[in-house]
């Protein structure tokens, strides 16, 4: 339901019967509201490699002020904010940054833990225009957990100034997910994520994600079959093939989880409405 | 030949990582594998670390961990500008 | 199929695969990665970075300029926050300590307010507020701001890099310079950055180690000490610049401290293997001016102010309640005081100062109002002046309280500026190093150890000015 209405917000919607699928009209509906999450509709996690500039995409959509610097490593703990739009309340989790969802390192497990176990509704995938490539990493590894992506195509200015230019559309078809071209730090591209973030939340559009096949044929079936076999054993567990992967590698921290069973409470607390923002998160996989 | 030896502005792809487990996963993550281009960027004032450009991005490593990754040197070098 | 089943099966699952299947996986995604990006983005020119930024790194990580830069830089932001508080924090003096108590408390009496109550409410809760708030809000407003700036312009990575080897020979993580950054605007914020850290050693280390970047809480006592008693010994014109030489001096044995005792814990009780260290370095980018102020402003100083506040009238009246309950004839602070004299002398301190410190151990931002305020009741007590009325002194300026009151000489203040540096971490951070360690003991040594060493290191100082004849 809607939170109160806070000073922050703009200015209400344009007069109707002007288009409605326009980017102005729709940054119009935007209401930020601040830590006021209340009840929402959609919890929505902005992800990415370290200084892609999640944080300024996240005060962007939630009037916060979430502290932003020049250098990797800004964020270590989770915020949360939230806004209003189209008539539906997200909450918006920022994350610190992670350069890949297979590590095991320490200083990474916020964010992995969240994009595995906290079951957002969408995934906005923060990357850097000017490191396309390596960006990408991380997003096709979100890619292979979930479908319901958005990828901000960020600092898009300084990629200009770089002499840069991306086939948006092109890139959106390769990944299969909607990707919006922005310059957060300005303000721009801000509407179009909105209205991407809206339909993946609310499954109007199709997508349908980029999936890495690994070489080895073998792999792709032990993977396959251990994740339905998890599947059965922790009904409901998301990211199945991903606990299969580290399974296969012999993680001790997942072995142990699945031996005394806790697996299947993972992510629980962290899904939770109750989850605060500047806790970190532990998960019992460690 | 190892990372650490690579003279500045020279290009290089890396040919092998000889370390294993969390060290090994963490060049990775950053983008460090065989078959991928570098190049030596800068080095601290005081010597080491030396930073690299890796797949655009410029990342430091200390001289231990560049020891650790085998290179083969490009022959059109110094590397363009 | 059971838990313990499915382990088995992945064990024979893993059996079958190459050993080294999981570098196949990252090198799909990466060629994956390649592939996409290769077919999407197109470049007009080969170069990777901008040519600006090359320059400028060329200069900021220069053999000798790199240094110099720091220097200079660090040494300006003091510089400017020293020269440019003066003003305001004597404004906001007579205003608010002066001007404002003085009317405040004929306000009170005026009113019929008996006189415990005006002592509680005026001369402890108001006063230790508006002291607070004229110490440290000039300084935090310029210095919050400047230290951003340098933050937005993306600095902060590049000392990381240029000062990583001395981390690295005392054992030490390369990101520990950043945590080490963040603790200059507070030590708290300091220990959570650590959390960038991947290894639990190194990140203890770090988190041990923070306590000796100054915190904002920590920096206008060395302001005033530089000011007041260093400042002071050089020509007029140079006063501001020889005072910022003072306190940068202070961060830089801060610095070397942090070094000595990572290299130590990590020789000792932390000895272990050097994790990987990588450090990403980004570009530069120019600062968003009126953002930066605008956030520096109102969540950073705004909100360290606001603690400094919470924390300040509280102590104000604890102040007032130990300088006021006599019990055989004399005070419960001048007990205090007069029991812990002897050590606080032998430190080179005394014991006024000892006790704002036990006093202070929720924040350090009250430590200076906390020895002026008993300072001048106890001072004034000595100069035969009644009881609750504090500010007899209060026209005089500060260091005037000091040395004519207190006795103060450069001994004290210079020791003062190293125990402020060295002594245990304020109650917030404490509870922050429990709440990242989980650890009792690591706790307890994040606490102890740094207060050890300002013992240690008060007591060398003064025994060795003592044995010089210095004082
Ligand atoms: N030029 C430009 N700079 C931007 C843009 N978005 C963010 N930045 C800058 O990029 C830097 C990093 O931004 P953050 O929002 O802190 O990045 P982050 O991804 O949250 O970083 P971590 O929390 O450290 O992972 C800051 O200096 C921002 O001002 C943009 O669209 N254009
Ligand atoms: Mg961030």
């Amino acid at each position: 339901m809607p939170g109160p209405e806070l000073p922050t917000a703009p200015d209400a919607g344009p007069a109707h019967g002007a288009c409605t699928s326009c980017a102005i009209y729709n940054s119009a509906n935007l209401r930020k509201l601040g830590v006021e999450t209340g009840t929402y509709d959609y919890v929505a996690a902005v992800a990415g490699n370290p200084n892609t500039g999640k944080s300024t995409v996240f005060n962007a959509l939630t009037g916060l002020r979430q502290h932003v610097g020049n250098w990797p490593g800004k964020t270590v703990a989770r915020a949360e904010g939230g806004f209003h739009y189209h008539g539906h309340g997200y909450k918006l989790v920022d994350l610190p940054g992670t350069y890949s969802l297979l590590s095991t390192s320490n200083d990474e497990e916020i964010a992995r833990d969240f994009l595995l176990f906290g079951r957002p509704d969408v995934t906005i995938a923060v990357v850097d225009a000017t490191r396309l490539e390596r960006n990408l990493n991380l997003v096709l590894q979100i890619l292979q957990i979930t479908d319901r992506v958005v990828v901000a195509l960020n600092l898009m200015d300084e990629s200009e100034r770089h002499g840069i230019t991306i086939d948006v559309r092109h890139l959106a078809r390769e990944l299969g997910v909607p990707v919006t071209p922005m310059a957060a730090r300005k303000g721009q591209g801000v509407p179009e994520l909105l209205e991407s973030v809206e339909q993946v939340a609310r499954g109007t559009v199709a997508t349908r994600a980029h999936r890495v096949k690994h070489r080895d044929p073998r792999l792709e079936r032990a993977v396959d079959v251990l994740a339905g076999q998890l599947q059965q054993t922790f009904p409901g567990l998301p990211s199945t093939r991903w606990v299969a992967l580290r399974l296969l590698e012999g993680d001790p921290g997942t072995e142990q989880a699945v031996r005394d069973g806790t697996l299947g409470d993972l992510g629980r607390g962290i899904a939770g409405p109750e989850a605060t923002s500047a806790r970190p998160t532990g998960t019992a996989a460690r | 030949m190892t990372l650490d030896e690579l003279r500045p502005d020279h290009r290089a792809t890396v040919v092998a990582l000889e370390i294993r487990g969390v060290q090994r996963r963490r060049l990775m993550d950053l983008g460090l594998l065989p078959g991928t281009e570098v190049r030596v960027d800068m080095t601290s004032p005081l010597g080491d670390p030396t930073a690299y450009l890796v797949r655009d991005a410029l990342i430091a490593l200390r001289r231990s961990q560049a020891r650790a990754v085998h290179i083969e040197v490009h022959d059109d070098e110094p590397g363009r500008r | 199929m059971s838990n313990a089943h499915l382990l088995d099966h992945a064990a024979r699952l893993r059996d079958d695969l190459p050993a080294d299947f999981q570098e196949g996986i990252v090198e799909s995604i990466y060629s994956d990665a390649a592939a996409i990006s290769s077919s999407t983005v197109s470049r007009d020119s080969q170069r990777a970075r901008l040519t600006a930024d090359r320059l400028l790194d060329r200069a900021l990580t220069h053999r000798v300029w790199g240094f110099a830069v720091m220097g200079v830089l660090f040494f300006a932001v003091f510089w400017f926050t020293i020269a440019g508080a003066a003003g305001p924090s004597g404004l906001l003096y007579t205003l608010l300590v002066e001007g404002g108590h003085a009317w405040l408390r004929d306000g009170f009496v005026a009113l019929g307010s008996p006189g415990w109550l005006t002592g509680i409410v005026i001369d402890g809760a108001y006063l230790a507020t508006a002291w607070v708030i004229a110490v440290m809000l000039p300084p935090m407003a310029i210095f919050f701001p400047l230290f951003t700036l340098l933050e937005d312009f993306g600095y902060l990575p590049r000392v990381a890099f240029n000062l990583d080897r001395l981390f690295s020979a005392a054992g030490a993580h390369g990101k520990q310079s950043l945590s080490m950054m963040m603790g200059y605007g507070c030590n708290a914020a300091g220990v959570t950055a650590t959390r960038i850290i991947d290894s639990r050693r190194e990140r203890l280390i770090a988190i041990i180690t923070n306590n000796f970047s100054i915190c904002n809480g920590r920096w206008p006592t060395l302001i005033l000490m530089g000011t007041i008693f260093i400042g002071a010994l050089a020509p007029p014109a140079l006063g501001s610049v020889v005072a910022a030489g003072s306190v940068v001096a202070v961060a830089v044995v801060g610095v070397l401290t942090t070094l000595l005792v990572s290299w130590g814990l990590s020789k000792t009780v932390l000895r272990g293997q050097t994790s990987t260290y990588s450090l990403e370095l980004p570009p530069y980018r120019p600062p968003q001016l009126w953002r930066t102020l605008h956030t520096s402003l109102i969540d950073r100083t705004l909100f360290v102010l606001r603690r400094a506040i919470l924390m300040a009238a509280p102590a104000g009246v604890v102040i007032w309640l130990l300088s006021n309950i006599t019990v055989d004839a004399s005070s419960i602070a001048a007990h205090v005081v007069d029991a812990l004299d002897p050590l606080g002398l032998a430190l080179g301190l005394n014991g006024i100062i000892l006790l704002a410190y036990i006093v202070a151990i929720p924040a350090n931002e009250i430590i200076i109002p906390t020895i002026l305020m008993l300072t001048m009741t106890l001072g004034s007590n000595l100069f035969g002046a009644q009881d609750g009325v504090m500010l007899e002194l209060g026209s005089a300026h500060t260091e005037t309280v000091l040395i004519q009151a207190g006795g103060w000489t450069l001994l004290t203040a210079i020791n003062l500026m190293l125990f402020s540096l060295l002594h245990n971490p304020c109650s917030t951070t404490i509870l922050t190093i429990w709440n990242e360690t989980k650890s009792l003991k690591w706790t307890t040594v994040a606490t102890l150890l740094p207060l050890t060493l300002a013992f240690a290191v008060t007591f060398l100082t003064a025994t060795t000015a003592r044995l010089a004849g210095w004082i």
